[in-house]
């Protein structure tokens, strides 16, 4: 385990250096065993790929004690001997999110069709039949990074991101997949949407996934994404 | 007790200091750029230091009370009105801030604060979410921004003693910690000047000047960023966060702006520019923990200065 200071008041962790399950699953022990010692000084805990940021408050210890950059690291290394070999606290949740695909919600399901050689139909069929995994929550509020796209979808990011692209849209971006929470600008292929709420601010948690959740999509037509709510 | 927008300014939202506790969900900590403004100008005003403030940007707004309140502009200047010390608005009268003179935000505290929900724990506007504020959105001609009643009003005719305040200036020098990858980028950093670009906002300052070059190749993996990461996008033109700066980076992070520093990065304005220094985590907790201490004193100096409502 490599740390390093991200300025001032974090830490960041790096437990290894791809983008796999192995890594996230130590990525989530750190992380979890983290939050459940409650450190002091301890602000904000973010764990995403293959790396967990610890956020801390340099003022929240004493000015005379040894370095607060110092007496972080040490409590991370504390935490990771204890979370080494144990199994995640939090059992790994499934969520199923429901997806209307093509046409206006998914402007460029043609497009990634045309690009790896399938019918829109069979791009359906593999996106929707594979088991994806959070590697991290970010860019936007409750934007989920899934890993788990099938290779043959694999498609690069537009040329050109769009100003704007709605709540629900789920994307293709190179070897990743992922659900836009909020409107927001954006640059992944759009193939569909969904009409769940992805991020709620009233919500508790205000994000619907969190890492190390198993997602899958299923098809639901356009008179089932109407209805929905 | 409430005010009325006359004319909102460019962009002028209501700020407080953040959200804490949702980074791991996308949410930045957001809240004032410049929190030391946002901090002294509720002190002197009476108000808790985290009280939610308007944070005007650029171009200064037209507001008119209802009633007397008391006001105090911090952080940039502008040229009808006075910083750095609390100013009596009578009711009916209208505050208006005139011509920008130096700075990019300016931190306007109303006496008891401004009425608005906390979402996600924090009063501040996050425009990208539209959540928290003011309706999550900046303020327009013609709302209506309830007030809270204060408690206790200044006394007297008084200002602040200026040398507690950062060194803002357009052309300031900022401390920064090495960032994971900053041996990458040799010392392009460190050694010339970075000129403020107009598409810089909230999220993050784009600067222009030397490119920045990599001497290794290849993607990296996302992770934690957070205000005051430089980070360096392939056209190597850096870009340092401000407070809205979204949670994960995929870009190299070659440095990391010093957290007593981040005022005067907040307060940079299109065309002015910055310069680096390197600085150490050691170094820049000793000056968290001297600003503290100074803050703490021009609390504990204005405490005799307030009487009851």
């Amino acid at each position: 385990m490599k740390m390093e200071p991200l300025g001032d008041s974090a830490v960041v962790a790096t437990l290894g250096s791809g983008v796999d399950a192995a890594t996230l699953a130590s990525v989530l022990r750190l992380a979890e065993a983290v939050v459940a010692a409650q450190g002091r000084g301890i602000v904000d805990v973010v764990p995403a790929y293959a790396t967990v940021t610890v956020f801390y408050d340099p003022l929240r210890f004493a000015e005379s004690s040894e370095d607060a950059y110092a007496l972080v690291c040490r409590f991370m290394e504390a935490c990771a001997a204890r979370s080494a070999g144990a199994s995640p606290a939090a059992a790994a949740r499934a969520a199923e999110i429901p997806v209307c695909y093509g046409g206006d919600f998914g402007p460029d399901l043609g497009h990634v069709a045309g690009h790896c050689g399938l019918g829109t139909d069979e791009v359906v069929a593999l996106h929707s039949g594979a088991d994806y995994l959070v590697h991290a929550v970010g860019f936007t509020p409750g934007f989920p990074y899934l890993g788990g796209l099938p290779e043959a979808l694999r498609t690069p990011r537009r040329d050109t991101p769009r100003a704007r692209v709605p709540a629900g849209s789920v994307g293709i971006g190179g070897p990743q997949t992922g659900v836009y929470p909020i409107a927001s600008p954006g640059g992944w292929q759009i193939i569909g949407r969904t009409p769940v709420a992805l991020f709620r601010p009233d919500g508790h948690p205000a994000a619907l996934l969190r890492p190390g959740d198993r997602v899958r999509f299923k098809v639901i037509s356009a008179p089932e994404f109407d209805s929905w709510r | 007790m409430e005010m009325r927008v006359i004319r909102p300014g460019m962009l002028t939202t209501v700020q407080d200091l953040g959200r804490r506790g949702h980074l791991s969900e996308g949410v930045p900590n957001g809240g004032a750029a410049d929190k030391f403004a946002l901090r002294v100008a509720n002190l002197l005003v009476g108000n808790p230091e985290d009280a939610p403030a308007l944070e005007i940007t650029l171009t200064g707004p037209e507001l008119e009370f209802a009633q007397a309140v008391w006001v105090a502009v911090c952080g940039a200047r502008f040229e009808e009105v006075p910083a750095w010390r609390p100013l009596r608005v009578e009711s009916g009268r209208r505050l208006k801030l005139g011509r920008r003179v130096q700075g990019c935000r300016a931190y306007l505290s109303i006496s008891g604060g401004i009425d608005v929900e906390p979402v996600l724990g924090s009063r501040g506007t996050y425009l990208a979410a539209g959540l928290g504020g003011f309706q999550g959105r900046a303020l327009r001609e013609g709302d209506f921004v309830r007030l809270l009643p204060s408690t206790r009003h200044p006394t007297g005719h008084w200002s602040i003693d200026e040398r507690v305040l950062p060194h803002y200036s357009r052309e300031p020098t900022v401390r920064v910690v090495p960032g994971a990858h900053g041996e990458e980028f040799g010392t392009g950093l460190y050694s010339g000047r970075f000129g403020v670009t107009p598409n810089s906002d909230r999220m993050g300052i784009r600067l222009d000047g030397p490119r920045l070059e990599r001497s290794v190749q290849g993607d990296l993996v996302s992770a934690a960023v957070a205000p005051g990461t430089v980070q360096v996008p392939p056209d190597g033109h850096p870009i340092v966060l401000l407070a809205d700066a979204q949670t994960l980076g995929g870009y190299p992070r070659v440095a990391h702006a010093v957290a007593v520093d981040m005022p005067l990065l907040a307060q940079l304005a299109p065309g002015d520019g910055v310069r680096f220094i390197g600085s150490s985590v050691a170094e820049a907790h000793a000056l968290a923990h001297a600003q503290e201490h100074r803050l703490a004193l021009l609390s504990q100096g204005l405490a005799g200065k307030f009487r009851p409502a």
